[in-house]
């Protein structure tokens, strides 16, 4: 009994709330990918071990589920704190930003750079509660400086808008060129 | 001497002085913001520095890696929240100075003991270099394969209290980049059939979603914050004159910095805790350690800018980046065909040597530019979070649809970017799926060059500095392996004298 009590010791840690379910998921997603890998990372026969192209998959997936099984023992073995449930809702609320994110990406190719980048600032600058007239000057100017810099000086490959297509001729060129 | 000057020759380049002075420049100030720090600004410019000359883009990411520090220490001292990670120690004797009312003391401190270890640093580098020139062709695809070995086995044991977690997120970047098709026989690796996981994973993809967008999810969901500052007064050259009387000290832990910085996976945290460990033990005054004591201050912020020009090491000598941002600039040298290792030293010296220059010249820029702006940089801290937060996404766009136009890179990142904040949440590490996507890529390569030429697995560690390597890894393993289990006794034994 004490040796197991010594052993439980050893895998003690400090954990945060929803550490166990991120245990678990990470767990799950390792087992998943190592039930794979007979059919995803094939093994030729011809080939010596260190040249299969199995073989960097296989370890990297080994290694996978015997640190998550780890992680998961000492994350069960440490001390619990509350609060798991709304570090959970912590995420997902967090994944809102990834939708934002997501949707700005959709529009920027059909509206342009310019008018989404402007219109993305200030609506998550509303959404993040900021509704004083200087703020929301301050983020078009800072939209406006984000697309001047990037893709008028340093002319990073983002395409220009369909809509700048019904632009007037000098116009249309000159925003599909530099915003 | 020839070399010297022809790297001076390419450092005149007005593009090269002007990205070395936006670098600097700008690293400073977004070091001094809570909650960016270089890795954001360093994943968000990396893909635009791809259209630059490579000396053009590099110095400018190495001018934001440089000075980033810097700027960090500001919000350290000022109000007790590290600008960057690193900055972390600096808060325990540098915030204690402000609330004694010594704060233009603690941040001229920081200052001057921030520029001893940068320039001792790449003093080093400069006079290793003839040395590195020598050593680093005798690296051969074995003797790297182990060095990246022994740099995946760092990282994951760094990271003490989180060894299974950082294992299982090393492991993981491995995966990461064995997705797609194989290098050499084309084969597929689990795209699970979809055409958008043949190209695999893009190293830039994750960075930014890992590190940009998960900051930027992180600052929008938690509640906004706006730090009140107040104008330091007075001149800072002061600070800059005491440093003299505690030179030993700056000295020994920049020696800490470009110690840890030289060996892949360790780093600042390290190279601090050594030099902070040792400053207090010689101190006359340890009792003051915590409490605002100048020496601890000098130690964390010596050591911390002593390790970028070390980890340029490994990169630059054998093509091994020692932390994430080594790993981004990795990619720069990539995308520009220069390719670092031992032949960067044989073929191209002088650029090897105007970046050590580069380097040498940003901590000067840094150094006066923080002399005359500090009350300006006080104001940027007050910034509030989530406008921080906001203008990270948008600029995060930028960053991942210039790569490839892909919709499908900015989901991937956007993905990563939500795991990303669950491990920060979490308090998991996110460096080691960077190194095990870095290194693990070189380990596949290198050990499928190494084999042909070898008729018995032991003739991987035949040559002397594969032996080495090999020792070391053992070594490194059992020393950690023996402090756990002592550690484990220490505890137990400490219970027991309770009860």
């Amino acid at each position: 009994m004490s040796r197991i009590k010594g052993m439980q010791e050893l895998f003690k840690r400090h954990r945060r709330p929803g550490d166990i379910v991120f245990a678990w998921f990470f767990l799950a997603v390792a087992a998943f990918l190592f039930s794979q890998l007979a059919t995803q990372s094939p093994w030729n026969p011809e080939a010596r071990i260190f040249s299969q192209p199995a073989f960097w998959p296989t370890v990297s997936v080994v290694l996978m589920v015997v640190f998550a099984a780890l992680h998961l023992i000492s994350s069960a073995l440490s001390q619990r704190l509350v609060g798991r449930l709304a570090e959970l809702g912590f995420w997902l609320r967090s994944a809102e930003y990834a939708l934002w994110f997501m949707a700005y990406v959709f529009m920027v190719p059909w509206a342009g750079y310019l008018p989404t980048t402007i219109l993305f600032g200030v609506g998550l600058a509303l959404r993040a509660g900021y509704r004083s007239k200087r703020m929301i000057i301050s983020v078009v100017l800072l939209s406006i400086g984000i697309v001047v810099i990037f893709k008028s000086f340093l002319q990073v490959k983002i395409p220009g808008g369909e809509i700048y297509q019904y632009l007037p001729g000098t116009l249309r060129s000159f925003m599909l060129t530099y915003l | 001497m020839e070399i010297f000057f022809s790297a001076v020759n390419l450092l005149l380049d007005w593009q090269v002085l002007l990205a070395l002075l936006i670098g600097s420049i700008g690293g400073v100030i977004i070091g001094a913001i809570p909650g960016v720090g270089a890795a954001v600004a360093i994943a968000i410019l990396l893909p635009a520095t791809f259209a630059l000359p490579p000396l053009v883009g590099l110095t400018m990411l190495l001018g934001i890696y440089g000075s980033s520090m810097y700027g960090g220490a500001l919000p350290a001292v000022l109000i007790n929240t590290p600008g960057t990670a690193v900055n972390a120690l600096t808060t325990y004797d540098g915030y204690p100075m402000t609330k004694n009312g010594e704060a233009k003391r603690a941040v001229a401190l920081s200052y001057s003991a921030s520029f001893v270890g940068g320039v001792i640093s790449i003093l080093c580098l400069i006079m290793l270099s003839p040395v590195l020139a020598r050593i680093a062709p005798m690296f051969g695809s074995r003797e790297i394969f182990l060095a990246a070995l022994l740099g995946i086995v760092l990282v994951v044991l760094a990271h003490r209290g989180q060894v299974f977690a950082a294992g299982m997120l090393a492991a993981f970047g491995i995966f990461l980049q064995m997705v797609g098709l194989e290098p050499v026989t084309y084969s597929k690796r689990f795209t699970f059939d979809q055409t958008w996981l043949t190209s695999g994973v893009d190293l830039i993809v994750v960075v930014l979603g890992l590190f940009a967008l998960s900051q930027a999810f992180l600052l929008l969901t938690e509640k906004d914050n706006a730090p009140e500052m107040k104008p330091l007064e007075g001149s800072m050259s002061a600070g800059l004159k005491e440093l003299w009387l505690y030179k030993r000290v700056a000295s020994v832990s920049a020696g800490f910095g470009v110690l840890m910085g030289m060996i892949p996976g360790v780093g600042e945290f390290t190279a601090q805790f050594m030099a902070y460990t040792y400053a207090q033990k010689t101190s006359k005054k340890p009792e003051l350690f915590g409490k605002g004591s100048p020496e601890g201050l000098i130690a964390s912020e010596a050591a911390n800018n002593a390790v970028p020009a070390a980890a340029m090491i490994p990169l630059l000598a054998l093509g091994i980046p020692g932390e994430a941002l080594t790993a981004m600039m990795l990619s720069v040298f990539y995308v520009h065909n220069v390719i670092p290792g031992p032949q960067l030293f044989q073929g191209q010296m002088d650029f090897v040597m105007a970046l050590y220059l580069a380097l040498l010249i940003l901590n000067v820029i840094v150094l006066c530019f923080l002399l005359v702006s500090t009350n300006v940089l006080t104001r940027i801290i007050e910034l509030p979070t989530r406008l921080i937060g906001l203008s990270i996404l948008l600029l995060s766009f930028v960053g991942v649809y210039s790569l490839r136009n892909s919709i499908t890179d900015c989901a991937m990142a956007a993905g990563f970017g939500v795991f990303g904040v669950i491990l920060k949440r979490l308090h998991l590490p996110i460096v080691p799926i960077i190194l095990g996507m870095v290194l693990g890529g070189i380990m596949e390569v290198k050990l499928r060059s190494a084999m042909p030429r070898l008729k018995t697995p032991l003739d991987m560690i035949e040559r002397p500095i594969a032996m080495v390597l090999f020792a070391l890894i053992l070594i490194v393993l059992a020393l950690h392996i023996r402090t756990f289990f002592r550690r484990q006794l220490e505890r137990k034994s400490n219970v027991e004298i309770d009860h």
